[in-house]
């Protein structure tokens, strides 16, 4: 296609100019993060990391007083990781049930369940989130993987997910499987569950990093400092930054920001191809 | 649906069980929870309530601080949308047309998909530090006496700014994928047609990417109502004087920090029912795209 030397040079700088400005935020924060609270409090941010990179990461990642809590961010991120996994794995399965049965049964209550599937789409979490938190708290659930996990796989996304793409499949897969014998349990782990690897792929890497970045619901849940993720985490060392007269500690901040920056953003570059296929073709 | 269907009897409940037990706890409880608290009234002390019918939303709907709210919500998603969609419609455009290093500017500005709203609102947090921030520093050196601690012109500034572009790379990855499923043939014959970048896109590109956009303005208002918490409550926490404070933030503070459960719940009642509307709305359009 024909393209003057002046469209080629601009779209050229307007795209380096477009990654400067996601990219720079985060620059800037890495690099401050590898100086000494003396040298920031007193320079100002930095452009260029600095020395101190080994010792602001080690302090954070084992030594509990550096997040000002009882928890260092290595157990931050475990958390994270788990809440992620979790996520991703719990939404994963029961969606793909919950559409099978929707989409390959007749059954006498398929249009009132499928109607309250669809009613989890209309109230997004942070819209009923004090009732929320009450029944998790009356469940005796505060503080607790599961209930942080379970009330965010509540929502019906995935649902919609998998019944988009079970009603692509063709119909002759399951009148050969039939005529072959098979059952209902059988169709679906041996022909069904394989056929839609790539699809739970995506979808797994997605809810991912949902899970991995969810911050109100956490937030409420956690009040023990063993459950945070690291997202919350920072948010207590960033409010904890201006107390007791000392200078406060924004490297370490920093630093806790990029850690809890680098796994979600891997895992979304890494498995670039499957990610975008799964974002745009699920969400349409 | 299929043509082929199985005719069982307990399997098809075996499986929806696990989700509709989910849901049933940690949804639609909690959701006749709200519904029935926001007719309720607590006394201050949260000892014994009474059910006082509609007072709670007359109260919510009458007062000050819940339509500045509003008002802000509106302004601040509607903003947020058009500037994020706008931005990132430029660059995927040009991302497309790019043919050395296609790859590595899309990966270069995708990858912000995976930031947390929260880690976002931080490092403008950080950029805009009074003590240290340099945007802060360069906007002031300007001139510009820019303060967003006192001036709510300022500080909204800050949060759409953050909320802009944490939504960068959501939109330019369906943008980019919008316009490479545009036919070569298609783009062949408006270049012969038109040799104009300009006038090309907006005779040719922009109305064939039309059903993206409207998908993407669904998203980015729902994005803008619920996802800007998380920025919000680590860059200005609603301040000055609640003036950055959507109506997400506001079930927050009133709910849990002020602990007026009534009222918060009221509020709760009265976002299903936008969130309903907008779904819907959502939900009609692509079910017809679905019949093109």
């Amino acid at each position: 296609m024909y393209q003057s030397k002046w469209r080629i040079f601009t779209n050229h700088a307007i795209l380096i100019l477009g990654a400067l400005f996601m990219i720079m935020p985060v620059w800037i924060a890495f690099s401050s993060s590898s100086y000494t609270p003396e040298y920031i409090f007193q320079n100002g941010l930095q452009f260029w990391p600095g020395a101190h990179f080994f010792d602001n990461y080690g302090a954070i990642l084992f030594d509990p007083s550096a997040t000002k809590g009882r928890v260092t961010a290595l157990e931050m991120l475990f958390n994270s990781m788990v809440l992620g996994l979790g996520f991703a794995i719990g939404k994963v399965i029961i969606s793909m049930m919950a559409a099978y049965a929707i989409v390959y049964f007749r059954f006498k209550l398929a249009v009132p369940i499928f109607w309250v599937i669809f009613s989890t789409l209309l109230l997004p979490l942070e819209v009923r989130i004090v009732p929320s938190y009450e029944v998790v708290a009356g469940l005796g659930l505060l503080n607790t993987y599961t209930g942080l996990i379970l009330p965010l796989i509540a929502s019906a996304t995935g649902t919609f997910f998998f019944r988009q793409f079970y009603r692509s499949v063709p119909d002759e897969l399951l009148e050969a499987a039939r005529l072959d014998g098979a059952g209902p349990i059988r169709f679906f782990i041996d022909i069904l569950v394989p056929l839609s690897v790539t699809m739970i792929a995506a979808i797994f890497i997605i809810m991912f990093v949902v899970g991995w970045n969810q911050y109100l619901w956490p937030l409420l849940m956690t009040t023990d400092d063993q459950l945070y993720t690291i997202v919350i985490g920072i948010k207590q060392v960033y409010n904890s930054l201006y107390e007791g007269g000392q200078i406060p500690q924004f490297p370490k901040a920093f630093a806790l920001t990029i850690m809890a920056t680098i796994p979600p953003v891997l895992v979304v570059v890494v498995f670039q191809r499957m990610f975008v296929k799964g974002l745009v073709e699920t969400e349409k | 649906m299929k043509r082929v269907q199985f005719e069982h009897s307990a399997v098809p409940y075996l499986f929806v069980a696990p989700q509709i037990l989910i849901i049933s706890i940690f949804f639609l409880w909690p959701a006749a929870q709200a519904l029935y608290q926001s007719f309720l009234l607590e006394d201050a002390f949260g000892m014994s309530s009474q059910f006082v019918w509609f007072r709670n939303f007359e109260d919510v709907l009458s007062s000050s601080s819940w339509s500045r709210s509003a008002i802000f919500t509106v302004v601040f998603s509607v903003l947020v949308s058009v500037l994020s969609i706008a931005i990132s419609l430029f660059l995927a455009v040009r991302a497309d047309e790019v043919i050395r290093g296609a790859k590595s500017y899309k990966t270069l500005l995708m990858w912000g998909y995976a930031i947390a709203p929260p880690v976002a609102g931080l490092l403008g947090n950080m950029l805009f530090n009074p003590l240290m921030g340099d945007l802060y520093f360069a906007f002031n050196s300007f001139g510009f006496e820019f303060n967003h601690i006192e001036n709510a012109n300022d500080a909204a500034f800050v949060v759409i700014l953050i909320a802009v572009w944490k939504q960068v790379s959501v939109n330019f990855i369906f943008f980019l994928s919008g316009l490479q499923g545009i036919p070569k043939s298609v783009q062949e014959a408006a270049t012969l047609d038109c040799k104009s970048p300009e006038r090309r896109f907006w005779t040719i590109t922009f109305p064939l990417l039309a059903p993206t956009t409207f998908f993407l303005l669904v998203i980015n208002l729902t994005y803008a109502f619920f996802e800007t918490f998380g920025i919000i409550d680590v860059s200005t926490k609603g301040a000055p004087g609640g003036s950055t404070a959507t109506l997400v933030y506001k079930v927050y503070v009133d709910g849990f920090l002020g602990a007026d459960m009534g009222g918060s719940a009221a509020q709760s009642v009265l976002l299903m029912i936008m969130v309903s509307i907008l779904t819907v709305f959502q939900f009609r359009f692509i079910e017809r795209k679905v019949h093109y």
